[in-house]
């Protein structure tokens, strides 16, 4: 592929790079707007969703991005289902089966969703209005949801009833789970892990974002994981640790041939990835709020600053 | 009276034959639970979840999203106590049709308060689009499969094992939001639910030597609740109505009644009688249902409490209540 400005052939690698730079600034300028937002989020991980929906996923092609409608109800009996997974593309025995398991990384969804043209960047100016689907913690009428799993390590017990329900009807598509490390502490996930491994749910495919912060702080700190890896081996997983923010190492992940066992790709994730002010927050970096008009024109800086060097 | 044994587990069988979307999922209670011949039978059909009640409720929303119709069996206890989240948001959100057999209710079990499911109806019935429904008798437990197959979402149930009395006609199945008349009259109307439609049969039995007119129905729907004859009953009756119930006052089939009372306008008298708001300790069903006072005896006192009157009806005079052994083949453990 080649593109204008220097004439010089673009990478796929430049490509999943420039959606990744987008899903930030995207969230980062969100954020600047909205006075908080989780930002370091998208930092951490910004190339995980990039990879997901440009390399890794097998999504039906859109034929243009869609615009979210209004919120409709919650499911009930006599009512038609709304599922945001139409973002994702039609369902089909062959395609991906896409996941967001920790709810609180919506925004980056959205702008994910956005990046890889799948959304209309207007999408996010219903960001938490009251009426719209692109709710903060989405739901599973929130563009790219499917399932509801707000309520941190329920998407993985239900991802694995849909990767059985799918190998019983013979379908060869994934359940592609994004997850991230803190809803790793819910005896839930494990559950899930040894029932995945029990039942040989080897169509399950997990990206963990390993950014090693969670709502109180460090997770060394409030409750540690690690050796996380070695854990999720001896539950019976086949996993793979890969820097988090190295697209070419993500992706090359993406197509292993099954081996029987459900397959974790750790990505081990820098929080403060491409926005270097917010390591100034220390250890609070679950969501960030302004404390000061200061602040917040500070962060204003900043992201112009972001946004010209990315122009270049 | 017909005593059968093992009720659900043949029936399961047969019903499911032709069923291929109906999954069994267990949580190691294969046999006290009555699927251990559904697992002989159907084997590709049969998961087995482990200890796990969390992720077996959401991996049953996983299921049921994809076309299947998991029956997820284990204790009442161990399904909203434990799991309570999971069913919230995997399945009762979504609106799937997960049905959820929870075997000892109330005081069913010598196990003790922590397998004893006393406040289950009220807490499932407060989670939108749930459908509960209770068995109480092998006729309610034969036909309960076709009322909760129909109903297109998800759908718990309190249901009866090992061996278990027959008190209604095995032609008439037990039909939704619709109760069993057992008993014409004017004077009271009794409802009964699960177990204690047993014991309301024995007192009401006597109390009609006694020249009382009584109107007895057994309710199988607890919610949804929209059972019209039941309401023109109680505004038909002279004394006003009693429930009687193996489960909590707080939330149960009493609570229900006065909320269908209230919003009917209606000036009758309520009667709750069920455990009154105590967690009960290990026994036997016959000693729990007496100590607690949720049995022929305790109704009777009630209803002579309502007319202001005394029958002296002894609890020798009364027809036998059909008394399970403890140790039996017809269950796992003695549990």
């Amino acid at each position: 592929m080649f593109e204008g400005k220097k004439n010089k052939p673009v990478s796929w690698q430049d490509e999943v790079y420039k959606a990744a730079n987008k899903i930030r600034e995207l969230v980062m300028e969100h954020t600047i707007k909205n006075k908080g937002g989780y930002i370091s989020q998208a930092c951490s991980s910004a190339e995980i969703f990039a990879t997901l929906y440009l390399r890794i996923m097998n999504l039906e092609k859109l034929d243009k991005p869609l615009i979210p409608g209004r919120f409709q109800g919650t499911p009930g009996q006599g009512k038609d289902r709304i599922s945001g997974s139409i973002y994702n593309g039609a369902k089909g025995p062959f395609y991906d089966r896409f996941i967001l398991s920790p709810t609180h990384y919506s925004l980056v969804l959205y702008a994910a969703l956005i990046a890889a043209g799948r959304m209309d960047p207007d999408g996010l100016l219903e960001f938490n209005k009251d009426g719209s689907v692109v709710e903060m913690i989405g739901a599973e009428h929130s563009p790219g949801m499917e399932v509801m799993t707000g309520s941190l390590g329920q998407g993985i017990s239900q991802g694995a009833g849909i990767a059985l329900a799918r190998k019983l009807k013979g379908e060869t598509g994934r359940v592609v789970l994004f997850m991230s490390d803190g809803e790793c502490q819910s005896g839930q996930f494990w559950e899930a892990v040894q029932a995945a491994s029990f039942h040989k749910l080897d169509n399950m495919l997990f990206y963990v974002d390993v950014n090693g912060y969670q709502c109180d702080g460090k997770m060394e700190d409030v409750m540690n994981i690690e050796p996380f890896d070695k854990r999720l081996e001896s539950f019976g997983a086949r996993v793979f640790r890969v820097d988090g923010h190295d697209v070419e190492a993500l992706s090359a992940l993406g197509n292993l041939k099954p081996d029987g066992r459900p397959t974790f790709i750790l990505c081990d994730t820098d929080a403060t990835r491409g926005i270097d002010i917010l390591k100034k927050r220390g250890s609070k970096m679950h969501y960030v709020r302004f404390v000061s008009e200061d602040e917040r024109e500070e962060y204003r800086l900043a992201f112009e600053k972001i946004k010209s060097s990315d122009a270049l | 009276m017909e005593i059968l044994s093992k009720v659900h587990a043949k029936n399961l069988i047969r019903w499911a034959k032709n069923k291929p979307k109906v999954l069994v999922l267990s949580a190691d209670l294969t046999s006290s639970v009555e699927i251990d011949l559904f697992r002989d039978t159907y084997p590709e059909r049969f998961f087995s979840m482990g200890i796990a009640e969390q992720n077996m409720l959401s991996f049953a929303g996983g299921l049921a999203r994809e076309g299947f119709i998991p029956f997820v069996h284990t204790f009442g206890v161990f399904i909203y106590r434990r799991a309570y989240d999971q069913i919230a948001m995997s399945v009762a959100y979504p609106n799937l049709p997960v049905k959820m057999f929870g075997f000892l209710p109330g005081v069913m079990t010598p196990g003790g308060a922590t397998h004893q499911a006393i406040e289950d109806i009220s807490v499932m019935r407060s989670l939108p689009n749930m459908t509960i429904l209770e068995c109480g008798d092998v006729t309610d437990v034969e036909s309960v499969l076709d009322v909760a197959h129909s109903i297109d979402g998800p759908v718990y149930i309190r249901i009866l094992r090992g061996e278990i009395p027959r008190l209604f006609e095995s032609n008439e199945p037990m039909v939704f939001n619709k109760a069993r008349t057992l008993c014409e009259g004017n004077d009271i109307v009794v409802l009964s639910s699960g177990i204690c439609t047993e014991e309301a049969l024995r007192a009401v039995q006597a109390l009609k030597a006694k020249g009382i007119s009584i109107k007895h129905m057994h309710i199988s729907t607890l919610k949804p609740f929209n059972d019209p004859p039941v309401i023109e009953a109680i505004e038909k009756s002279k004394y006003g109505v009693i429930t009687i119930e193996n489960h909590s006052v707080v939330g149960g089939l009493g609570t229900i009644i006065a909320e269908e009372i209230a919003k009917a306008g209606i000036g009758k008298k309520l009667v709750k009688v069920g455990l009154r708001d105590t967690f009960v300790h290990g026994a036997s069903k016959q000693y729990l249902m007496k100590e607690y006072g949720i049995d022929a005896m305790a109704l009777i006192y009630e209803v002579e409490k309502l007319l202001g009157a005394k029958f002296d009806i002894k609890e020798e005079e009364l027809s036998k209540a059909f008394v399970a052994a403890v140790h039996s083949d017809a269950k796992a453990e003695a549990l």
